[in-house]
């Protein structure tokens, strides 16, 4: 105490100092704050969505669904590379994680297992070759296509990535910034977005797989079969949602896909006035665009996204220019929306929620306010609490530690923008209150030693002294249980954990040292024969 | 005679007996444990036995709406929600209008859609309808989340015993993770009461607080440990229950003040920190009580059945205190 070391004293003023630079933000006006010089810190404490409100959106990407649609592609592929070829083959079917098939005359069976080997799945990257599928003859003349496994994982891995840019791009688009999306684990993505008042169109902006085909209405079927639930070989049924047949019978084969668009925007049709939305192809597409149209005059293609029709119109002529449009039954807002989805290009697979956090932003208001007078009445109480146990001067002491304490663990939230969550609030005003632990085991040290017979500077050293291991101990347990929760996930709380562990040291640095410090100067200044806390 | 500061006043010394009355607290507290993971358990079922089971651990939907100016009739609420097969419930309560409402999504139902779909059907009945908060969780996350639950349980006491251990003996780690068992039991006992009655849910955040109890409780525990290693090595001679009754009572004030202090906030937080703290709060107030009687009644007994081990050859550092 009477020996206390000057870097002590320049730590503490030094820390008090930093912790209300940082935290004076968060109690200035913004229009202050932003007046003053550019080296001063301007971060305020970053409140979490149950503060703000906001929606916190977890995404697990289908990579199974992404298989499935693979498979089938190929399954397309073989179906019309072996009738080009005049193989005769039967049970061509998707299950299990493969494509299977029978080959009707077994004395065909090699050529049509080399002719696949050579054909399916694309090459794999890199000198070694092999394909990303093998082909394997099994018995009765059947043979079995499938992805090899690690081919098939980077794929996914990849359809991950892809998966982030697009919605990247699609946010872009919307002029929403801040809304950052982040890969977690193998196959998840997270998406945090404050303040948008609208999950509901926050969800159709990023998890919609916005897939767009064109493809053929087959009109040959005869509607027996279909009552039937005989749907011919390549064809599939399609909801639609147009408004004029609840479904359709397509080819499967898409003439025209979303990726061959290299612009799409709303638009209103000038005859109608209804909200359209305007494509326009690139080269690939465009010539595509007009041989179909060319060969298919008369008849019906179909819009399709998402598996569902869009829109089924009539071919009234070739199409040369590789533009068009899309007549949906659209709002000026969802052809909007549309349009966006179709610049930013479809979602490489498709993805579904695993969990979703909403809070309005009225609630968040209403949680910052409950926060807010918790903290008040409950600090207020533990000052007062500790001036009536401890008095004016040592009462005082820890108080001013504790204050201390309150702005350095908000200037370091500020500072390192951790986020604030309710449950920190709660973590916050615990902390605080627990801190003053740290002072009232000094304290009683010292009443202790005073007793055991101690002068008073002698009791004063070895409260500090011993007290200090009890300190350090009893604060080590708040970290273990701190980290622990950090790892728990969910954001609320991971804020109440994070507002903890800072807590434990900013709590050992001002129960120790800024109370060692400011006794010390007391000391100095008042020369005590007795301490005012003894008997 | 003042009475201002009332540290002056409180007893200097106190000579409690506490270890006597172990013989009676001790089996109370082991009963009380049997009843605790009985109420927390039974009936026997996956995910949250005998918890009132919050979204995050069993999956779900829980929507806070509010119908205001209309009053949340939950007989039309469930009428526009009729033929979305949800089974959900119904809660009103609070500000007119507001209701909270449960569901889970049919099987194999898109979980966001279903959503959706509760939204447009319930502004289709009400005209205008506030969601002030919608969370959702998916069958995966659920299940990850509660292993992950317990799994943070576990490891938070394994991490505490290693701790102690570390810095005491094993003895000493022994009666601090007795006493951490203790005290995480019976407020999953509390936890299932309160649940029984509608008022606490089980989910992260009873878990956040279960872990904050470990670390209160293990504080509480270190600092009284602290101070019975200190007196074995000063008064060597003495008969084990005396050193555990003489540190008790040496670190009462301290133990007072500390509760005291944590009991104002928690309870400011209680009261006034909205429903979303008022679980937290409440369990960790349960803890801090708890606790504090867990450091004196399980702790220190599990050590004095175990004993430790004394020095007995060296001379008594300090035989009396230094006048």
């Amino acid at each position: 105490m009477m020996t206390l070391a000057r870097w002590k004293v320049v730590l503490v003023l030094l820390a008090t100092l930093l912790g209300l630079l940082f935290t004076l933000p968060n109690v200035l006006p913004a229009n202050v704050t932003a007046k003053l010089p550019p080296f001063l810190p301007k971060n305020t404490l970053h409140l979490g969505l149950d503060l703000q409100g906001g929606s916190y959106l977890l995404y697990s990407v289908d990579t199974a669904a992404l298989q499935t649609e693979r498979l089938n592609n190929t399954a397309e592929d073989i179906r019309s590379e072996l009738r080009e070829k005049q193989y005769a083959i039967s049970d061509l079917a998707v299950a299990n994680g493969a494509v299977g098939l029978r080959v009707t005359d077994p004395a065909q069976m090699n050529e049509v297992v080399n002719l696949l080997r050579q054909s399916v799945g694309a090459a794999l990257p890199g000198a070694g070759g092999g394909r990303d599928m093998t082909v394997t003859p099994m018995p009765d003349q059947r043979i079995r296509v499938a992805f090899v496994p690690e081919a098939f994982a980077a794929e996914a891995a990849k359809a991950v990535e892809q998966n982030i840019e697009v919605i990247r791009r699609r946010v872009d688009a919307t002029g929403a910034k801040e809304i950052n999306p982040v890969r977690q684990g193998k196959d998840r993505i997270v998406i945090e977005a404050a303040g948008e008042n609208d999950p509901e169109k926050l969800k159709r902006l990023i998890g919609q797989t916005a897939k767009l085909t064109f493809q053929m209405v087959d009109e040959t079927a005869s509607p027996e079969d279909l009552a039937a639930g005989r749907v011919p070989p390549g064809d599939e049924v399609v909801s639609s949602s147009d408004g004029i047949q609840p479904t359709y019978l397509l080819k499967r084969r898409a003439q025209i896909t979303g990726e061959m668009l290299t612009r799409a925007n709303a638009a209103f049709d000038q005859n109608t006035g209804q909200p359209i939305v305007e494509f326009r192809m690139n080269s690939l597409g465009a010539r595509r665009f007009a041989d179909v149209t060319r060969q298919n005059t008369g008849k019906r293609f179909a819009i399709v996204l998402d598996k569902k029709v869009i829109s089924a119109p009539v071919i009234e002529g070739v199409i040369p220019g590789g533009s068009g449009m899309i007549h949906g039954h659209f709002t000026q807002e969802s052809a909007n929306e549309l349009s966006v989805l179709l610049r930013a290009g479809a979602l490489p697979a498709p993805m579904k929620v695993e969990e979703q956090r909403t809070v309005g932003a009225e609630l968040g208001a209403d949680a910052v306010k409950a926060g807010a007078t918790s903290a008040i009445v409950g600090l207020v109480a533990t000052m007062i609490f500790m001036l009536l146990i401890y008095g004016g001067l040592f009462g005082g002491i820890s108080l001013i530690a504790l204050a201390v304490n309150a702005v350095m663990i908000i200037g370091v939230m500020s500072f390192t923008q951790a986020t604030l969550t309710l449950p920190g609030i709660a973590g916050l005003i615990l902390t605080l209150a627990v801190a003053v632990d740290a002072n009232v085991l000094i304290y009683e040290r010292m009443r202790d030693e005073l007793r055991a017979g101690r002068t008073l500077i002698a009791a004063m050293d070895a409260g500090f002294a011993r007290a200090w291991g009890t300190i350090f101990d009893a604060n080590m347990t708040h970290i273990f249980s701190a980290l622990i929760m950090f790892n728990l996930g969910s954001g609320p709380v991971k804020g109440f954990a994070w507002t903890l562990a800072i807590g434990v040291f900013t709590t050992v640095f001002s129960a120790v040292l800024v109370t060692q410090v400011l006794l010390a100067w007391w000391f100095k200044a008042a020369r005590p024969k007795t301490l005012p806390i003894g008997h | 005679m003042d009475f201002w500061p009332l540290i002056k006043v409180l007893p200097v010394r106190t000579h409690f007996r506490f270890v006597r009355w172990a013989r009676l607290f001790t089996p109370l507290s082991v009963v009380a444990i049997i009843g605790s993971l009985f109420l927390t358990l039974s009936p026997f079922k996956l995910p949250c036995g005998g918890l009132a089971c919050g979204i995050d651990f069993q999956g779900g939907t829980v929507m806070d709406i509010s119908t205001a100016p209309q009053r949340a009739d939950p007989a039309k609420i469930h009428e526009a929600l009729r033929g979305l097969g949800l089974n959900e419930t119904v809660q009103t309560a609070g500000a007119p209008g507001a209701a909270l409402l449960r569901f889970e999504a049919p099987k194999g139902a898109d979980i966001s859609a279903t959503v959706s779909r509760v939204e447009s059907a319930l502004t289709q009945a009400f005209g205008t309808v506030k969601f002030k908060s919608t969370d959702v969780v998916g069958a995966t996350v659920s299940s990850e989340l509660l292993s992950k639950g317990l799994l943070g349980l576990g490891l938070a006491i394994l991490a505490m015993l290693l701790y102690i251990w570390f810095r005491f003996e094993l003895q000493f780690g022994l009666g601090a993770v007795a006493a951490l068992f203790h005290d995480v039991f019976l407020t999953f006992g509390l936890i299932a009461i309160m649940g029984r009655f509608g008022k606490i849910e089980f989910d992260l955040k009873s878990v956040a607080a279960i872990l904050t109890i470990i670390g209160y409780s293990m504080n509480d525990t270190v600092v009284v440990f602290d101070r019975f290693r200190e007196n074995l090595r000063k008064y060597k001679r003495m008969p084990l229950g005396e050193v555990i009754d003489m540190s008790i009572n040496e670190m009462l004030t301290r133990t007072i003040i500390t509760s005291m202090t944590a009991v104002l906030a928690l309870v400011a937080l209680a009261f006034f920190g909205g429903p979303t703290l008022y679980g937290l709060s409440v369990i960790m107030l349960f803890g801090i009580a708890i606790g504090t009687y867990s450091s004196i009644y399980i702790a220190a007994p599990v050590i004095l059945l175990w004993g430790v081990k004394r020095a007995d050859d060296e001379p008594e550092v300090i035989a009396q205190p230094a006048r």
